[in-house]
């Protein structure tokens, strides 16, 4: 008797709601980036669930999660780099802050 | 009540209790390293889903550099206390609106029916087969994936160099 793919699946969702509240409301923007990793770690367990549990169990889904792995990565590093010129630029790390394109 | 059942249960409370924490604590480095914690249980999920691989990447990737690079991210910038006054009825709403997300995907998860025989990846070595599988079907996404990392990396070093008349 193994853990059934609805448990997985549960689990992952969680996560992807508080990621998903936490980019909404946080205004801190390391913040909001590390929700944004949450909901794809999310993801990352659902594809590797279903590559066991699915129609069609095979390997394909872990080689997907292994891709939006290396995605991840390198959003975190032009994220960070963004943020970083931005507050040389304006002081601040508030997205509240941010809208010099709305001005 | 297996042993696979307690393990599962141990792991996904220490995930969802390292989100919990990222989200409700005050300090950024605190949230940071709770995050961590989450990261790392996930790779036991992983673990346990027989996928060993991804899990030895999720804790080389993410449990290791994105927490360190975060943790760089936040040294390099300055972090005043957070004041979340006047924000209540959008807390409330973003609240709503996730309630409502959270309960549609529960139920369609509640209904979904899935046919087929649960494959088992414990009597093939997991790396060797991904690697077949990554150098000979997925050749392609794989090359674009080292094109994407390198633009990324010259990327972030254009944007956060310092520009030339501020010095």
């Amino acid at each position: 008797m193994t853990v059934p793919l609805a448990s997985y699946l549960l689990v992952a969702l969680i996560l992807f709601c508080i990621g998903l509240y936490g980019a909404l409301t946080k205004r801190n923007a390391v913040i909001v980036m590390l929700s944004m990793e949450l909901m794809l770690n999310a993801v990352n367990i659902n594809l590797v669930a279903f590559a066991k549990f699915g129609a069609f169990a095979n390997l394909t889904g872990q080689i997907f999660s292994l891709f939006s792995i290396t995605l991840a990565a390198a959003e975190v590093a032009v994220g960070l780099a963004i943020l970083i010129s931005l507050y040389r630029n304006r002081r601040t790390v508030n997205v509240d802050e941010m809208d010099l394109l709305k001005r | 009540m297996s042993g696979q059942f307690v393990a599962f249960f141990i792991l996904s409370l220490l995930t969802i209790g390292g989100a919990v924490f990222m989200i409700s604590l005050q300090k950024v480095v605190h949230q940071v390293v709770a995050l961590a914690f989450s990261f790392l249980s996930i790779a036991g999920l992983y673990v346990m889903l027989e996928a060993e691989f991804v899990a030895v990447t999720q804790v080389l990737v993410y449990a290791g550099s994105i927490s360190i690079l975060m943790l760089f991210g936040i040294m390099l910038t300055r972090h005043d206390a957070q004041d979340d006054e006047g924000r209540g009825k959008f807390k409330f709403l973003a609240f709503v609106v996730v309630a409502a997300f959270f309960v549609l995907v529960f139920m369609g998860i509640q209904t979904m029916n899935i046919e087929g025989t649960p494959a088992n990846f414990s009597q093939q070595n997991n790396v060797l087969e991904i690697g077949k599988l990554m150098f000979s079907q997925y050749v392609i996404p794989f090359e674009i994936m080292s094109v994407l990392l390198l633009v990324a990396l010259i990327g972030a070093i254009i944007l956060a160099k310092r520009e030339a008349d501020d010095k």
